[in-house]
């Protein structure tokens, strides 16, 4: 059954899809492959919030020194990430952490590679204040702007019902947050097929790909694949030894250390932490659970659109699909907290071809012209 | 060959049949509140770790099965990682998988990660049948001694033993005996016993301390009956048990079984501990016999099949008053913890125990 979903996602865009284009966002109409759309009871989606939240999300004021916006690492071409291994924020200063995309983001029930914040809302916040990123010294200077700019002030009075003087973070991070709850995508070639009924909508060998991918490839364990849709991630945290090196044997005096600074401090400076002592950042959701079975555990990231969103990995340090692929086949990197279901994959040649055939059918016919920057 | 000990005849029928001697109900139901109460002591709290279970296994040369030697080098992983510091560390048994010596070497190397702390070693029976203890006592420790710390008088026993007969006369090569004794169900097996001679030096060992004071024993094998035929067995359990029950405060910590269990018979607390290698399944699953799992315990969370640590971790141990709380790290899944209960006088799982706050994958097939 075809489905005619299409939605305005922002002033002139119109996501491709099959079907007339509709007018409004329906969260539980959401593309072919996706589930509704979660969307929080104190936060609904509209147009205008949308649109205003776009604005947002592309406006460069809200940094240190007016040139970097959220659209600066997100970029919307380039299915809203940077190509980059390690995002670069404010005068070229590096983090520490590979851009995730915005597209289905939505769909996780934390943000952040370590999952520290638990909502799109709270996530919005960390950036602009962090100084390796937006390199703001706190988020008055974000209301500041709002409230002097007449285009702002006349959106939040009409979506929020709010005065100029009224305007807080919390309604700013809810326009962000509905904004990115539009920009979901599925409709690729691989839904077309698993959930479309379209036996030919991919080849022969990402068809093979697909069963490598559910049974002896196991990614399917963690990149799940559900009856009616597919979000390509568990929601939940997992090592695999990518950046175990740059720690090793440090692990133990890094673990007392962070303990040590989250006793003193509190969560105040986690986010810079992270973002700024490389090895700290190593230890992964450990930072956020204090569990230490989570030490160098790190969200399991959506599969769609992978092709597009090149390098890989929490650290970039994946160029190519097939450079993943290879990584997964050889057991990942051995360090004594690797996940169980990591191990020896012993795929052929082909398999590993296949597999990489399948991993660039689930890009949405949105981002299809993008460069298939991954799809060596 | 003279038989040292009396001629049974349940290594032959009545295993097969189900116990033949019915296990006394109170070892299956809990008992307890028998003797008066216990007295104050000078024991301070203080806690322990315990990892157990790791049957490192020797494919070829120097490679070791990768799933068996990852288990025990995250358990020492994240050993070192405790915050506080527990005061030592016991190694609860089968270290190896054969008891052959580089498997024993290779686990001592992996056991020699663990940062500032002393090991307490057991030993099982997958250490013990190869060379009948020679190896583990030249590098790793004696098989039974005790010591005492912060006031708690610790045992450890060589719980695994076998009658004469089945140790030297049965078996044609030392492997073999070890392969025979390696196997969970084994028609041709033979019961675990701690043996008299173990009891006499047990006897004495306890004659100098008091009433009051706390003991813990350290044991492989459970010290109770629990499954014959699995050897979730001592033999010599109520001899065992009759020289700890005049003490206020017993506690038994055991590995060997690979699943939670615990149990009460009258002073005396039984604590199972996880196995860093595999979870076996609990005895009821085999229907055809009985079984005398203590009904007190919550079973362990089902594990998923897919997830290599799933139904395997380690543990730690609070003493508290002279009593036990056990934290269970269970890797991919839920930890426990399974506290002494002062009020109803056994242990019980903290947020479990009520049958009305189980949860689904407590109940196994």
């Amino acid at each position: 059954m075809p489905r005619p979903t299409a939605w305005l996602a922002g002033a002139a865009l119109l996501l491709a899809s099959a079907g007339p284009a509709a007018a409004a966002f329906d969260p539980q109409e959401p593309p072919l492959g996706l589930p509704p759309v979660p969307v929080p009871a104190d936060n609904p989606v509209t147009q205008a919030k949308a649109d205003l939240g776009e604005q947002l999300f592309n406006d460069k004021r809200f940094s240190g020194d007016g040139t970097i916006a959220c659209a600066s690492c997100h970029q919307p071409d380039n299915a809203f990430t940077d190509d980059l291994p390690i995002a670069k924020g404010i005068n070229d200063q590096k983090g520490t952490r590979h851009t995730p995309t915005v597209v289905n983001a939505v769909y996780y029930e934390t943000q952040f590679w370590d999952g520290r914040r638990d909502s799109l809302e709270t996530q919005a916040l960390d950036p602009l204040v962090n100084p390796v990123e937006h390199g703001l010294e706190s988020h008055d200077a974000v209301l500041e702007v709002i409230r002097g700019d007449d285009g702002y002030t006349r959106q939040f009075r009409e979506v929020f019902g709010v005065a100029p003087g009224d305007i807080t973070m919390d309604h700013v991070t809810k326009a962000i947050a509905a904004f990115e709850r539009t920009q979901v995508s599925g409709s690729s070639p691989f839904d077309r097929y698993r959930y479309g009924g379209e036996e030919d909508a991919i080849s022969e060998s990402a068809k093979r790909g697909l069963k490598i991918f559910r049974n002896k490839g196991r990614c399917v364990d963690c990149h799940t694949i559900e009856q009616n849709y597919a979000t390509f991630t568990d929601n939940d945290f997992h090592n695999l030894g990518v950046g175990w090196d740059r720690i090793g044997d440090e692990v133990f005096a890094l673990v007392d250390s962070f303990r040590k600074m989250k006793k003193e401090g509190g969560d105040a400076d986690i986010d810079t932490t992270i973002l700024t002592d490389g090895k700290v950042a190593e230890l992964g959701r450990f930072t956020v659970s204090l569990d230490p079975q989570d030490v160098g555990r790190f969200k399991t990231p959506t599969l769609r659109n992978v092709a597009v969103t090149a390098p890989y990995m929490h650290d970039g340090s994946e160029q190519t699909l097939m450079d993943v692929v290879e990584f997964y086949d050889k057991g990942g990197n051995a360090n004594p907290l690797l996940d169980g279901g990591i191990k020896e994959l012993d795929l052929t040649d082909q398999e590993k071809q296949d597999l990489v055939a399948f991993l660039k059918t689930l890009t949405s016919p949105r981002f299809s012209d993008l460069a298939d920057n991954g799809g060596k | 060959m003279s038989n040292r000990f009396k001629r049974r005849d349940f290594l032959k029928g009545t295993v097969a049949a189900g116990a033949a001697t019915a296990i006394p109900l109170s070892l299956v139901e809990l008992s307890w509140g028998m003797g008066s109460q216990p007295q104050a002591s000078d024991a301070q709290d203080f806690t322990f770790a315990y990892i157990s279970d790791s049957h490192l296994t020797q494919v070829k040369g120097t490679e070791f099965n990768e799933n068996f030697d990852g288990g025990l080098k995250r358990a020492v992983t994240e050993l070192n990682f405790m915050s506080p510091k527990p005061d030592f560390v016991v190694y609860g048994g089968d270290l190896s998988q054969l008891g052959k010596a580089e498997e024993l070497d290779h686990g001592l190397e992996i056991m020699s990660g663990i940062r500032n702390l002393d090991v307490k070693w057991v030993i099982g029976e997958h250490d013990y049948y190869l060379d009948l203890g020679r190896y583990w006592q030249d590098n790793v420790s004696d098989l039974h001694y005790s010591f005492d710390h912060k006031g708690v008088h610790f045992v450890v026993l060589n719980s695994i033993l076998t009658f004469d007969e089945w140790t030297h006369n049965r078996w044609p090569s030392a492997m073999e005996r070890m392969k025979q004794m390696a196997r969970l169900d084994n028609p041709e097996g033979s019961p675990f016993m701690v043996g008299e001679t173990q009891r006499e030096w047990l006897r004495k060992d306890l004659a100098n301390v008091s009433r009051s004071t706390p003991i813990v024993v350290l044991s492989h094998s459970p010290l109770y009956q629990v499954y014959r035929p699995w050897n979730f067995w001592t033999e010599d359990a109520k001899e065992v048990q009759a020289l700890l029950q005049p003490f206020d405060r017993v506690n038994v910590l055991h590995g060997h079984v690979h699943q939670i269990m615990y149990n009460q018979i009258g002073n005396i607390t039984f604590q199972a501990m996880m196995a860093t290698a595999w979870p076996w399944p609990y005895p009821e699953s085999y229907a055809q016999h009985d079984n005398a799992i203590p009904k007190t315990t919550v079973f362990m969370n089902r594990a998923d099949p897919h997830n290599s640590r799933d139904g395997t971790g380690w543990g730690s141990v609070d003493l508290i008053s002279g009593r036990e709380t056990i934290h269970h790290t269970l890797w991919r899944n839920t930890n426990r913890t399974i506290a002494y209960d002062a009020d109803a006088g056994h242990p019980v799982d903290t947020k479990y125990q009520d049958p009305a706050d189980r949860i689904p994958p407590q109940n196994h097939y």
